[in-house]
């Protein structure tokens, strides 16, 4: 072509613009939830509603089979479990955001602009980890008016928030490409919640898994939900709360449970592990869907 | 700049096995003016407009913005451009200020040159009133405006609207007029898609019309016309009159002939307004009474039909049955 020796090499975009572009993408979207706060309420209540009916339905039936470090308070053992549920569900805001934007055009002009490429996933993930954040704020707050008392210390209690949010971030990442490739809000909103609700259930967030049947429970056991889960009871409740503990058991009994207990240091790692395992895989995956869903 | 601002060469777009977006599409035009790209729905005017922002790729052809190759060197085309989509790609929940500061900062402005920059767009758009309100209490006409006004933040040398009035009520297109009339003023090059012939005929100095992916015409709103033969004069006299003024006619031109749908006599006016002349003397010589007489130039609707052998209305109703219906949608919803 006539003008094939005018752009010899092809404009690259700098960090510090790439970074500048995340933070522009990052508070639009969080301007939302400021602007529309009935986002955030109704995003809290659900999980709010989960603490207050499993805690004063299921709390007495359930807090016999829970280990004895809970001190027999559902809520030690239940707000651990609903921190990580709601990082599931949170996390699926991210596929909602990216659809309803490519739907309204909102994609296109961005892609229309001279901005870094990677902003647009880059900062959907990170504003909906700050929204998911402070919900998992506001239950944490309202565990402890319910009662709820880490047993460990207060550094083990923010590391295992941190977990939370290292969790939510990989899985935000799973979002971006469900969301991507079906690109309709509606159908976002169902592929995630059938993805995330079997996920949730079949963990040990609200019950121990070893009252699951045994074919259940080995998929449970190494599932990444019960691993946070595990990695985040631990850090705020001890080792004892990962132990394999039977109502009736007797003092000796419960040492050797505990002794035989999965490590605290151990789940943490595998949860950590989980969050890479998936961030490796899908963010280029949801960049590559994101290139080619809108050309 | 010299030459050509914006460039395409033997474009094609396909869509699956079926569908010919672009069917060999070439065009070029100058900078400062206003170009028209003219055709129904599923032309292709929007698959166009992609391919030249960047957000398509062509399978095959060339395309130049600025004497940028698109597909070379998609950021920096960028740079040199602003879109204003099919559909106004607003937040509802910012304030008009703050989409338009948005968009300046992705055009890499600084916080305080985005902001100057945001206050004169808004000004010019004649938004300034509102741009302090949330997008979501903005009417349809001001929404376009607003996405007007973010395609501009960044200065770009060529504007890109696509159906920049689509679903908006008349007076609100009309202020949308003298606002693209505006931008030519400043110098900006200005690409917009259109089914209105009238918008095309009103605001572009060069109209392409595109059917079925194809480009089948290419000139000014008044070249097209000429290729339609020119004006013709149209009269009405009395039923008892309607011999004896074809037989005066005759004089003038052998082509006049009376025509039963119009109840009407027409006759070509390759003169225009001299024939015209010729034509009322003669009937007054005769004293004949006219009831009615006018210089007709012809629309650009029949220039589509001469084009095409069908409407512009019949050409769209052709592409309504294999249109996803998800794209249907979305321009219904927009569209309030
Ligand atoms: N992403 C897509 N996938 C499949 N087909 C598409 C896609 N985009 C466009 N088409 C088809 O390509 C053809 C041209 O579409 P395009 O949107 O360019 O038309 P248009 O002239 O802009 O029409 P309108 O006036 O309705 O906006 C149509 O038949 C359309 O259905
Ligand atoms: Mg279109």
């Amino acid at each position: 072509m006539a003008t094939a020796t005018r752009a010899p090499r092809h404009t690259r975009i700098s960090a510090s613009h790439a970074v500048k572009d995340i933070a522009v993408i990052t508070r639009r979207n969080l301007l939302r939830n400021i602007r529309l706060p009935q986002l955030l309420i109704f995003a809290t209540i659900q999980p709010v509603m989960f603490l207050l009916l499993f805690n004063y339905v299921f709390g007495g039936a359930i807090g016999g089979a829970i280990p004895p470090i809970a001190q027999g308070e559902y809520i030690n053992w239940l707000l651990p479990g609903l921190l990580i549920q709601v990082a599931a569900f949170g996390a699926g805001q991210t596929a909602l955001g990216l659809t309803e934007d490519l739907s309204k055009g909102v994609i296109d002009r961005f892609r229309s602009l001279p901005m870094a490429r990677s902003a647009v996933l880059a900062g959907r993930t990170l504003s909906d980890v700050i929204r998911n954040g402070f919900v998992i704020g506001l239950m944490v707050a309202m565990g402890f008016l319910m009662g709820f008392r880490y047993q460990t210390n207060f550094v083990a209690f923010l590391a295992g928030l941190a977990v939370a949010m290292v969790f939510s971030y990989a899985l935000s990442w799973i979002m971006a490409t469900i969301g991507l490739a079906v690109k309709n809000p509606e159908a976002a909103q169902s592929a995630v919640f059938l993805g995330v609700f079997p996920l949730v259930f079949a963990s040990s967030v609200f019950v121990p898994t070893d009252t699951m049947p045994a074919w259940l429970q080995g998929f449970a056991l190494n599932q990444p939900i019960t691993v946070t889960v595990n990695a985040l009871r631990g850090l705020m409740l001890g080792r004892e709360a990962l132990a394999d503990f039977k109502p009736g058991m007797s003092a000796n009994q419960v040492a050797e449970a505990v002794a035989n207990a999965p490590t605290v240091e151990g789940q943490v790692l595998l949860s950590l592990g989980w969050a890479l395992a998936i961030m490796i895989v899908f963010v280029p995956l949801a960049i590559r869907v994101y290139r080619r869903t809108v050309s | 700049m010299n030459g050509p601002i914006v460039r395409v060469e033997n474009v094609v777009k396909t869509f699956g096995p079926t569908v010919r977006a672009l069917d060999d599409v070439s065009l070029e035009f100058e900078p400062g003016i206003v170009y028209g790209l003219l055709g129904p729905n599923g032309a292709g005017k929007t698959t166009l407009i992609r391919v030249l922002t960047t957000l398509l790729k062509a399978d095959s052809g060339y395309a130049e913005v600025a004497g940028i190759d698109v597909r070379k060197d998609p950021v920096a085309a960028r740079n040199h451009i602003g879109l204003a989509g099919q559909f106004a790609a607003v937040d509802d929940y910012l304030t008009g200020r703050e989409n338009v500061e948005m968009v300046g900062r992705l055009y890499n402005l600084s916080a305080s040159d985005a902001k100057q920059r945001a206050a004169d767009v808004l000004k010019r758009i004649h938004l300034d009133d509102a741009a302090d309100r949330t997008v979501r209490t903005y009417s349809g006409g001001m929404r376009r405006r607003l996405d007007l006004a973010a395609s501009l933040v960044g200065r770009p040398s060529v504007l890109f609207l696509d159906e920049p009035t689509t679903g908006i009520d008349p007076q609100s297109r009309l202020d949308l007029w003298d606002l693209i009339r505006d931008l030519i003023v400043t110098g900006t090059t200005v690409l917009l898609t259109t089914q209105y012939l009238d918008e095309a005929d009103q605001l572009a100095n060069q109209i392409a019309v595109i059917d079925r992916g194809k480009l089948i015409a290419q000139g000014t709103g008044n070249e097209l016309k000429d290729k339609m033969g020119g004006s013709v004069i149209e009269l009405h006299v009395a039923e008892e009159d309607r011999p004896r003024t074809l037989e005066a006619l005759a004089a003038i031109s052998g082509e006049a002939t009376f025509e039963a749908g119009h109840q009407s006599i027409r006759l070509p006016a390759p003169d225009g307004s001299q024939t015209l002349l010729a034509v009322v003397r003669r009937l007054d010589a005769t004293s004949i009474t006219v009831q009615d007489v006018a210089l007709k130039k012809p629309t650009l609707d029949d220039v589509f039909l001469a084009l095409t052998g069908r409407g512009a209305a019949e050409a769209e109703a052709e592409r309504e049955s294999p249109k996803k219906p998800e794209r249907r949608r979305r321009r219904e919803r927009s569209a309030v």
